[in-house]
């Protein structure tokens, strides 16, 4: 496979992924603001912002210009509207390895921006979640599961730990009277919420959260299995196969982040979380550059700005 | 609202209008008329919109100026009886073959040049005829891969020549896209006909590529090679790649070592032997044309000469389809074939000839005027439509360098029943078929990609010019099998308020 659709093919996953979790990241968000009367609206937007990794915002932190900034401007790159702009230059250059399914899915969804971005926040949110599942149904059913697809895959799921990182950041910074329902919405956006509730018969408590999120190796978008898949896909590219230890950088950056989180006590855990999940957000950019490198190598022109700097 | 509205106000047309004739409607478009006299206009218009909604959905569009915009397909087909398309096959055959001798001699032996049938001036003064590749011998002999004969219909009806595209004509995708579309979209109608199939061009095209491949090469491996996600044509390559199942690469893709073409992968490194580029000659290598292409990859004209990898179209075959070259081809015909040609030229005035000269600047107020290197309507200026200080530039111009330019008189184009704003009404079309040459045969599209003028009258049909195209049925004989139908394409979505209103679908009629 060309180098450049490799990559592609990558970016088509990050972004795919990124447009959903940001959609699902902003419900919550102003699930609280509306439902928290005692949330301090201009601290926890500014929480958000450093999370998403915008810190040069000039204006005030608010629920609209968060909105502005992260779902309607075309302009701010790390927007809803922005990315899925990004995601179909993706498909258009690798449109020939695209089944027509998956392009039309992306196409469509690109030409709905437009109408998307006049729509109220939470009527928004809903189509963006409904169009990813559109295209990532259209994936799973017609892409042959070569190598094209372990990029697609990998994208995806490092995208996806990422994303869940900053999700969880989120949550935890919540703190106070409103966790227990920072907790529920964040399971609610996930869409794990009913699982979580049959898993733990019902009781709701905030590490018992957090632990499902993090650990629960069933559970699609907990860290633990997006990184496992992203590890999987990153093995089956690997036509060399090994022998003793890992020779692909990117494989060991992920498996030492998920081991870190895997084998360390829950408690522990969640007194440090946001550093934490800083650092695992590193650990996905780092990885991130390892599979440019060793797989697309003459590469720059896709860059995050919604990139944790430290 | 009845037939009568949607053709009221037809007819009479100036000119040959492939519908009606002297004696009323032309049996060969009996049916379609039929067809859509039976439709509400409402319908007309809603299926038009479904042919151009699904386009816009599946990014079948056009680059103009940075802005993707759908092709506008018009939804009355053209129609072409196999008799007349029989001229229209073997006449292409005829020219492409001769072109290929031509280029095969100015860039070999130069006999033509001997025998005087043309000047070697008018061959290397063409800015499009690259010493570089003089001496190259293509593996299989072909230079013209593909070419596109541009054709249009004269007062009488008579096919002639407009111009020859041997470097690298465009416009095959929609000839397959608009097949598809019309198949969906206007079932009945379709299924009335026995209708020659043109998805075969993909699988035509890539055995005519391999069979170029360099010698000692078994299974070569072919590739597309685009400008780019920006070029006007992207959705071209990426159609063809597709339905050919070869890589799209990009300049940067491609690299050279040691006189081998090779296109970066996620494996490593990987031999190319055959390239079908879509980009022009001079940006194709930035070590033997323009320095500052980005587009092209460094070493591949060296590559090519050390027979290492094949160019489909060959580097140089402008010289060709130059239009100044236009007016020797039907002498080409007779040197290199001994044959008549079949499809005649427009007549055609030389300005570097000094008679000529004469003739054409005492009466630019009533000719065409085109340069010789331009293409899709640049620079061209219609006599009679020109104002009088374009005129005197004119004049000026012509006056200054007259190599650069031919003339000819104001053709009427035939029209065809299409689907404007006040009804169906005659608009001027023009037709490019598609050859591909494999060395051993010449082998013609059945149809070909029919371009309409939307506007009244307008004489120029180009995309770029606000252009149209229709889907082209060349009919198949009572007799005559048809092989293939038109599937192997991926299926047009339609759009649902299309699928509501659309009649119960006959089965296409497929006797043998």
């Amino acid at each position: 496979m060309l180098s450049r659709i490799g990559e592609s093919l990558f970016w088509i996953g990050r972004y795919l992924e990124r447009a959903d979790d940001t959609a699902r990241l902003l419900d919550v968000q102003m699930q609280m603001l509306v439902e928290d009367p005692a949330t301090d609206e201009v601290t926890s937007c500014q929480q958000l912002f450093a999370v998403m990794g915008i810190d040069d915002f000039g204006g005030v932190p608010n629920r609209w210009s968060m909105l502005d900034l992260l779902a309607y401007d075309q302009k701010s790159p790390t927007s809803i509207a922005a990315v899925i702009g990004s995601m179909r230059e993706a498909a258009r250059s690798a449109r020939e390895t695209l089944s027509t399914d998956v392009w039309s899915a992306i196409n469509t969804t690109w030409q709905g921006v437009p109408a998307a971005t006049s729509m109220r926040p939470v009527e928004m949110f809903n189509w963006v979640r409904r169009r990813t599942a559109m295209i990532s149904g259209s994936a799973d059913d017609s892409m042959p599961r070569d190598q094209g697809w372990y990029f697609y895959v990998l994208g995806r799921n490092i995208e996806r730990a990422d994303m869940t990182a900053r999700l969880l950041s989120t949550a935890a910074s919540a703190g106070g009277s409103g966790s227990g329902v920072a907790w529920q919405n964040t399971l609610r956006a996930c869409g794990g919420y009913e699982s979580f509730l049959r898993t733990y018969r019902g009781i709701e408590r905030d590490s018992a959260a957090a632990e499902y999120l993090l650990l629960d190796r069933w559970f699609p978008r907990s860290l633990v299995s997006s990184l496992t898949e992203a590890e999987r896909a990153l093995t089956r590219l690997d036509v060399a196969g090994r022998r003793a230890g890992f020779s692909d950088e990117a494989l060991r950056l992920l498996g030492r982040a998920r081991t870190e989180i895997e084998y360390r006590p829950l408690n522990e855990l969640l007194e440090t979380m946001p550093f934490e999940m800083e650092r695992l957000q590193r650990a996905c950019a780092a990885a991130s550059d390892a599979i440019t490198a060793r797989y697309f190598a003459q590469e720059d022109w896709h860059m995050w700005t919604g990139r944790v700097s430290l | 609202m009845t037939q009568a509205q949607l053709f009221e106000g037809y007819g009479p047309v100036k000119g040959y209008d492939e519908m009606y004739g002297e004696s009323g409607l032309r049996d060969l478009y009996t049916s379609v008329h039929a067809a859509f006299g039976q439709m509400p206009p409402e319908e007309v218009r809603q299926r038009a919109e479904g042919l151009a909604s699904s386009y816009l959905e599946q990014g079948i569009t056009f680059g103009v100026a940075g802005e993707e915009r759908p092709f506008p397909l018009d939804i009355v087909p053209r129609i072409i009886e196999a008799d007349a398309w029989d001229e229209v096959e073997a006449g292409v055959k005829q020219r492409v073959k001769a072109l290929e001798a031509f280029l095969a001699d100015a860039y070999g032996a130069g006999e033509l040049f001997r025998d005087g049938v043309v000047p070697r001036a008018t061959v290397v003064t063409s800015s499009h005829y690259h010493r570089v590749v003089a001496g190259i011998d293509p593996a299989n002999g072909v230079r013209i891969h593909v070419s596109g004969i541009d054709l249009i219909r004269d007062g009488d009806g008579d096919f002639r020549v407009l111009e020859d595209n041997a470097r690298v004509p465009s416009g095959v995708s929609y000839v397959m896209t608009n097949r598809r579309a019309m198949s969906s979209g206007l079932p009945e109608v379709f299924a009335h006909h026995r209708i020659r199939p043109v998805a075969r061009y993909s699988r035509q095209l890539l055995s005519a590529l391999r069979a170029a491949a360099p010698a000692g090469v078994s299974d070569p491996t072919v590739v597309v090679l685009t400008p780019g996600v920006y070029n006007s044509a992207y959705f071209e390559h990426t159609l063809l790649a597709r339905t050919m199942g070869v890589e799209l690469v990009e300049g940067r893709d491609l690299v050279c070592h040691g006189g081998r073409v090779m296109m970066r992968t996620t494996d490593g490194l990987a031999p190319v032997h055959v390239i079908y580029r879509r980009i022009d000659d001079e940006f194709l290598d930035p070590l033997a044309f323009r320095a500052d292409s980005a587009l092209g990859v460094p070493g591949l004209v060296n590559a090519a000469r050390a027979g290492n990898v094949t160019i489909a179209n060959a580097i140089g075959n402008g010289v060709a389809d130059d239009k100044l070259l236009y007016t020797y081809v039907p002498d080409l015909i007779r040197y290199y074939l001994r044959e008549e040609p079949i499809l005649r030229n427009v007549d055609t005035w030389r300005c570097g000839d000094a008679d000529q000269r004469e003739e054409v600047l005492d009466r630019l107020h009533e000719l065409v005027l085109k340069p010789v290197d331009g293409s899709g309507g640049k620079g061209i200026v219609i006599g009679p439509s020109a104002t009088r200080e374009e005129l005197d530039e004119l004049r000026a111009k012509v006056i200054a360098a007259p190599r650069d330019w031919i003339a000819q008189p104001v053709i009427s184009l035939s029209t065809v029943p299409t689907l404007v704003e006040d009804g169906i009404r005659p608009r001027h079309v023009d037709l490019r078929p598609f050859a591909v040459n494999d060395g051993d045969d010449v082998w013609v599209l059945p149809g070909g990609l029919t371009r309409v003028a939307l506007p009244e009258g307008e004489l120029i049909v180009n995309s770029s010019r606000g252009g149209g195209s229709k889907d082209t049925w060349v009919l198949a004989r009572p007799t005559e099998p048809i092989e293939e139908p038109d599937d192997d394409l991926e299926p047009l979505s339609q759009s649902s308020s299309q699928s509501q209103t659309m009649a119960p679908v006959p089965a296409p009629s497929r006797e043998v």
